[in-house]
């Protein structure tokens, strides 16, 4: 409709109330691999696929889950140049905290500090959207968190999210399995299986990424031998 | 004369049992001249963060009102009250902002940190923290503050026992002080209660 002729320029609404360039962030987000996260009730668990374009990329160099802090981490779906960017604003934003309180930021204001960076390109010149949605977990003093971050720079805390290619198979898959008082290892359980159901191929430890924060607050991610041992759990 | 000694102060806080108290003079003075009897240098920041500012008045009051802005912003944004530690940190990081052109205050920083455990620390004007488990004092009569908390203090004193020593400290001290003094304002805080009370020393 007329939504087109607004769709070139990010700072210009739609006659429909839409900022057409951020719909096609979104779209970027949905062709990109899926990535989901459980929150248990000790823990967060992300996860993604990690679908290489050929064998012969080195898996382990690409690395598509990344620590923001010790207790913090992000998956994302769609442009990994953009999250690399992302990744490191937030890192920065997380120390520049810590240098001013000697306290480690919580969850709540490091996901608000990144989704305003994310905001700022939607209504500056010459800049565009970041194509990436991110899962941020991370555990502080209010507990095991998880929030999806958007190219508009709107947040949501999830008990359970899913984001990329199967999104919605996988959001039902969520909503049937997701019990309130899940333990992490059912949750790391959970998202195998979660991804499994949209999976092309032999799923293994070398093409799916596991990262997992509990009590102990120290956000890490799984190696792929631990990942097989999950798998063999589920099977 | 230094800037430090324009107007004339003296600060204490100290550390109770499960409780604290900070207390200050009451002088405001333009080199010899006494202006006011009835000055405030010691501010709340929250109900369990008091801070004390010695040092020239005209910065310890832009300071002030800095540190609540400060601490009003946070309080919206993470909806919780700022630890006494954090609140250190904050202060020493806005005062070493400005390392070539100080504020010339000398801030004294007493609160109730996690679980109710008293928290005191004292830092120089650009920032360098010195934290202490017993006293710490600032001022012009800081020198005296010292010696008389140093003798008069012991560890896990009852909030009733802390003002006695505190204000004694005080009052002691500032009296061989020709800048500071016209009597006290001693604030003892535990977790349950605030009690402010005024000090009537040697009027001059």
């Amino acid at each position: 409709m007329g939504d087109s002729q607004y769709s070139f320029s990010l700072t210009t609404f739609s006659p429909s109330g839409k900022l057409v360039q951020i719909e096609y962030a979104l779209m970027a987000v949905g062709s990109g691999q899926t990535s989901l996260g459980i929150k248990a009730a000790n823990g967060v668990v992300i996860a993604t696929e990690k679908k290489l374009p050929s064998i012969l990329v080195d898996e382990a160099s690409v690395q598509k889950i990344q620590p923001l802090t010790t207790n913090i981490g992000v998956v994302y779906s769609g442009m990994g140049p953009d999250f690399r960017v992302l990744v490191r604003k937030s890192r920065k934003q997380a120390q520049q905290y810590f240098r001013l309180y000697k306290e480690q930021i919580p969850v709540t204001q490091l996901v608000r500090e990144t989704a305003a960076v994310m905001q700022e390109f939607t209504q500056s010149g010459g800049v565009r959207p970041f194509g990436v949605s991110l899962l941020v977990a991370g555990f502080d003093d209010d507990g095991p968190q998880l929030y999806q971050v958007d190219p508009s720079g709107s947040y949501f805390s999830w008990k359970a999210s899913a984001m990329g290619k199967n999104v919605s198979n996988a959001k039902t898959f969520l909503e049937k399995r997701y019990t309130d008082d899940m333990e992490l290892d059912d949750a790391v359980h959970t998202a195998i299986l979660t991804l499994k159901e949209g999976f092309e191929g032999q799923i293994s430890g070398k093409n799916i990424e596991i990262g997992i924060i509990g009590t102990d607050r120290n956000f890490r991610v799984l190696t792929p031998a631990e990942i097989d041992d999950y798998l063999a759990e589920v099977e | 004369m230094s800037i430090f000694e324009y107007n004339g102060s003296a600060l204490i806080a100290m550390v109770g049992k499960n409780c604290f108290a900070i207390a200050s003079d009451r002088r405001l003075g333009v080199q010899l001249q006494t202006i006011a009897t009835d000055f405030q240098r010691i501010y709340k920041i929250h109900d369990k963060l008091y801070i004390g500012l010695s040092g020239l008045a005209t910065d310890a009051q832009t300071l002030y009102q800095r540190l609540v802005f400060r601490h009003k912003l946070y309080q919206l944004r993470e909806e919780r009250d700022m630890k006494p530690e954090t609140f250190a940190s904050l202060v020493s990081a806005i005062l070493y902002e400005k390392r070539f052109g100080p504020y010339f205050c000398q801030p004294v920083i007493a609160g109730l940190g996690d679980d109710d455990k008293p928290f005191i620390c004292t830092m120089d004007s650009i920032g360098a923290k010195e934290l202490a488990k017993d006293f710490v004092v600032a001022g012009t009569a800081s020198e005296s503050l010292y010696g008389a908390c140093e003798s008069m203090y012991k560890p896990d004193m009852e909030p009733e026992e802390l003002f006695e020593t505190i204000s004694q400290a005080l009052l002691s001290s500032v009296d061989r002080d020709c800048l500071s003094g016209w009597g006290g304002h001693v604030f003892v805080v535990t977790p349950t209660e605030v009690i402010e009370r005024t000090l009537k020393g040697r009027m001059d």
